[in-house]
């Protein structure tokens, strides 16, 4: 078996930054008090609730009582979308969103429109990915209470004209969410600059813990809880605080925004040798997604002749972690719905092979991963 | 438990293992659906018996112990198109195929062993209780060596390149023996249900399964005894086979059995019991596992179903096709069926019953 091992699947999870791990210890063991306690214990766990709150408040230019600690992506996007949409239920039943969302906002919206009288919206996306933000205009009506549109695509790496979006939003009195979960890391998150009224984060994607998340939730913003109980979380979430992971949240969130200029320049320069390679090496390869306005760690493709679950065995034997599209539907014969989405076959959509590159990579991972695609992709054409 | 046995022993004599499991296409509902239904509902509609979570955790758990890597690859299309569309199409047409041969044939042993050979592998293997010998540059299934598990009627339609490149390390061993080897390696050796036959119907019953995907195929019409005399009707031809007895809704004394099935009349003809049998059938799409049909006429020993008891026979290969002559008259030789032919422990290979 070989013995390389080269992670190329940072869209799925990235390991977390052994600074990260160092910053969240303490407060497993000796700083283990429930932040609700009134005694000193209590106290130290509530201490460094706030203050990881103000440093995710301080990085998203929000404030603190803004910040909703979650148990990770998933579960912002259904507090956002189900607890916007039945708060807002007297006004209106319209939510437009778009087909190329994570399920954790497909599903939750199809839930609302299949059981609790909701319309949903889906605007087309063109073959890059890309919304149209004149799209949304268009399908804004009277009874419309919220826009749902991701920042970047965990597929193809496409990242979306939110601030159009959101002022576009704004002016037809509609609130806005994004899932930025994948872009949390890499791209700004000044939530005013961005002019959002929601946002989706997970720790995991930049190098913190699994199973910690962020809701923004702009002040104003009709929100009904969707997990009721105590009072945390100034009432939108209940549940004991998971201090430790929000300590890792916030660790990791600062670290990955202050390095986030280095660190994507880095990976936007292994990428295009990335990119460039596969295209050269791979007869018929085709980048999906936008080429320049992208994730900068994100290569993506389609690669005719080859199927992607196939690939990502081929390549995991060599030693290589890749992807087909996105991990929470490997093991699935449906093709991307992104793909479908962007006008992709499902004969090429079965093609699909995504190579995420995270801080750790180095350029001889790059060329070695290129070699080992085109091996494997020629080795599965029969040739 | 057969194949986690399969893993430790290969990994044990020293071969590179990578384990992969099958997803297969079953009857099944939406996950969101199935969490509604009451437990007794859900049990009948579980997705997927063939490759339950449970099953797949079991799978990956024993992988990891062994410290070999572990895929489940999905064969959803390949497999609804070459077994279940042929399942379903043969019932259309009035006869009874048999999905295993077909699924080892075209998947098993067609896509699944293509892959593996395209990503490197040398062979496949599997839990199968068959033996493969190599003599003279050929390569022989032989039975495996418990008569109770023996399984090469299921693989009896290879060919000399699916089986140049396929191990069956248990063809050696009975159940007992892979069951103590299974604890020696320390797998878990719970008794688990044996894989069933049609993996793919949600219910097990397959006669509800033509009624919910083949109606309009099941065109009602008489029922007649061998003289033509109509006594009684029938749901669609799909839902009879040869030699069944209960069910016909006949009020008749003595007791009548399905002689024929008559597609083209939409007809089932019953019978007495000793109207039953016949002591010929011929059989198309034959396949000869070492290539070639034998030069004469050859006695042998053929099994008509997988359970079936073997039953000496005279074998007379054409080019087309083969026709076999039993000692005894047989009472349920069934169109669509396979008849598999046996030299001593040697299986020649075998044919679709006409």
């Amino acid at each position: 078996m070989n013995t390389k091992s080269i992670y190329l699947d940072h869209s799925a999870t990235t390991p977390v930054d052994s600074r990260v791990v160092e910053a969240m210890v303490p407060y497993f063991t000796e700083k283990f008090g429930n932040a609700s306690s009134l005694h000193r214990w209590g106290q130290v766990g509530l201490t460094a609730l706030d203050e990881s709150r103000r440093t995710v408040a301080e990085i998203l230019n929000a404030n603190p009582k803004e910040i909703v600690f979650t148990s990770g992506g998933s579960e912002s996007d259904n507090l956002a979308l189900r607890g916007v949409a039945m708060a807002l239920r007297p006004k209106g039943n319209h939510i437009i969103t778009t087909p190329i969302e994570h399920h954790a906002i497909l599903n939750t919206a199809a839930q609302l429109e299949k059981e609790f009288g909701f319309e949903v919206t889906r605007v087309p996306v063109d073959r890059q990915g890309r919304v149209n933000p004149d799209d949304i205009a268009r399908a804004i009506t009277p009874k419309t209470v919220l826009v749902s549109v991701m920042y970047a695509n965990n597929e193809v790496g496409t990242i979306e004209p939110l601030t159009e979006i959101a002022s576009i939003a704004k002016k037809r009195g509609v609130m806005f969410h994004t899932d930025a979960v994948q872009a949390g890391g890499y791209l700004q998150v000044d939530v005013n600059k961005l002019g959002i009224d929601l946002m989706s984060l997970g720790a995991h994607k930049f190098h913190g813990p699994k199973g910690v998340g962020v809701l923004y939730v702009r002040n104003g913003t009709p929100l009904l809880p969707t997990q009721t109980g105590g009072s945390h979380e100034r009432s939108r979430r209940a549940g004991t605080e998971n201090i430790p992971y929000v300590v890792g949240f916030a660790t990791a969130l600062k670290i990955a925004q202050g390095e986030r200029e280095t660190t994507n320049a880095r990976l936007a320069s292994m990428r295009e040798k990335l990119v460039e390679g596969i295209l050269e090496r791979i007869a018929g390869a085709q980048l999906t997604g936008d080429p320049q306005n992208r994730l900068p760690g994100h290569a993506s493709f389609v690669i005719p002749g080859a199927i992607g679950d196939e690939m990502v065995l081929g390549l995991d034997l060599a030693g290589v972690a890749a992807s087909t599209g996105s991990a929470c539907t490997a093991g699935s014969a449906e093709p991307s719905h992104v793909l479908a989405a962007m006008g992709y076959t499902a004969d090429v959509a079965r093609g699909a092979l995504r190579l995420t590159l995270g801080r750790g990579n180095t350029d001889a991972d790059v060329e070695y991963a290129v070699n080992v695609v085109a091996d494997v992709v020629r080795k599965l054409r029969g040739k | 438990m057969d194949s986690s046995t399969v893993a430790a022993l290969l990994v044990e004599r020293g071969y590179n293992v990578i384990g992969v499991m099958m997803r297969l296409w079953s009857e099944g509902i939406d996950q969101e659906d199935l969490l509604r239904l009451d437990a007794a509902t859900s049990q009948q509609f579980a997705s997927n018996r063939c490759c339950s979570p449970e099953a797949v955790a079991d799978a990956r758990g024993v992988s990891q112990n062994l410290g070999i890597p572990f895929y489940l690859l999905n064969y959803q299309d390949d497999f609804k198109t070459h077994v279940v569309d042929f399942f379903l199409d043969g019932y259309a047409r009035g006869v009874t195929p048999n999905p295993c041969l077909q699924c080892n044939r075209m998947v098993k042993f067609g896509t699944l062993l293509d892959k593996a050979r395209a990503l490197g592998a040398d062979y496949l293997a599997t839990g199968h209780y068959a033996r493969i010998r190599e003599r003279d540059g050929k390569f022989e299934l032989l039975r495996g060596v418990d008569p109770k598990k023996d399984q090469s009627y299921a693989l009896s339609m290879l060919n000399q390149g699916q089986l140049s490149h396929t191990l069956f390390p248990l063809g050696e061993f009975t159940k007992a023996q892979t069951r103590d080897m299974a604890r020696r390696f320390g797998l878990r050796v719970a008794e688990k249900h044996e894989s069933q036959d049609l993996c793919f119907i949600a219910d097990g019953e397959y006669r509800n399964f033509l009624r919910r995907n083949i109606p309009n195929s099941l065109i009602a019409g008489d029922i007649v005894d061998t003289h033509g005399e109509v006594i009684g009707h029938h749901d669609g031809l799909g839902l009879y086979t040869i030699g069944q007895r209960k069910g016909l809704g006949l009020a008749v004394g003595e007791p009548l059995y399905v002689i024929a099935l008559d597609p083209r009349r939409n007809r089932v003809v019953v019978g007495r019991a000793e109207e039953l049998g016949k002591r010929e059938l011929v059989a198309g799409q034959v396949n000869w596992i070492v290539g070639e049909p034998p030069q004469n006429e050859m006695r042998v020993t053929a099994k008509i179903r997988y359970r079936a008891v073997e039953s000496s026979a005279t074998i007379f290969p054409l080019p087309e096709r083969t026709s076999v002559i039993f000692d005894e008259p047989l009472r349920d030789i069934t169109p669509g069926q396979a008849v598999v032919f046996y030299d001593g422990d040697v299986c020649l290979g075998g044919g679709i019953i006409q």
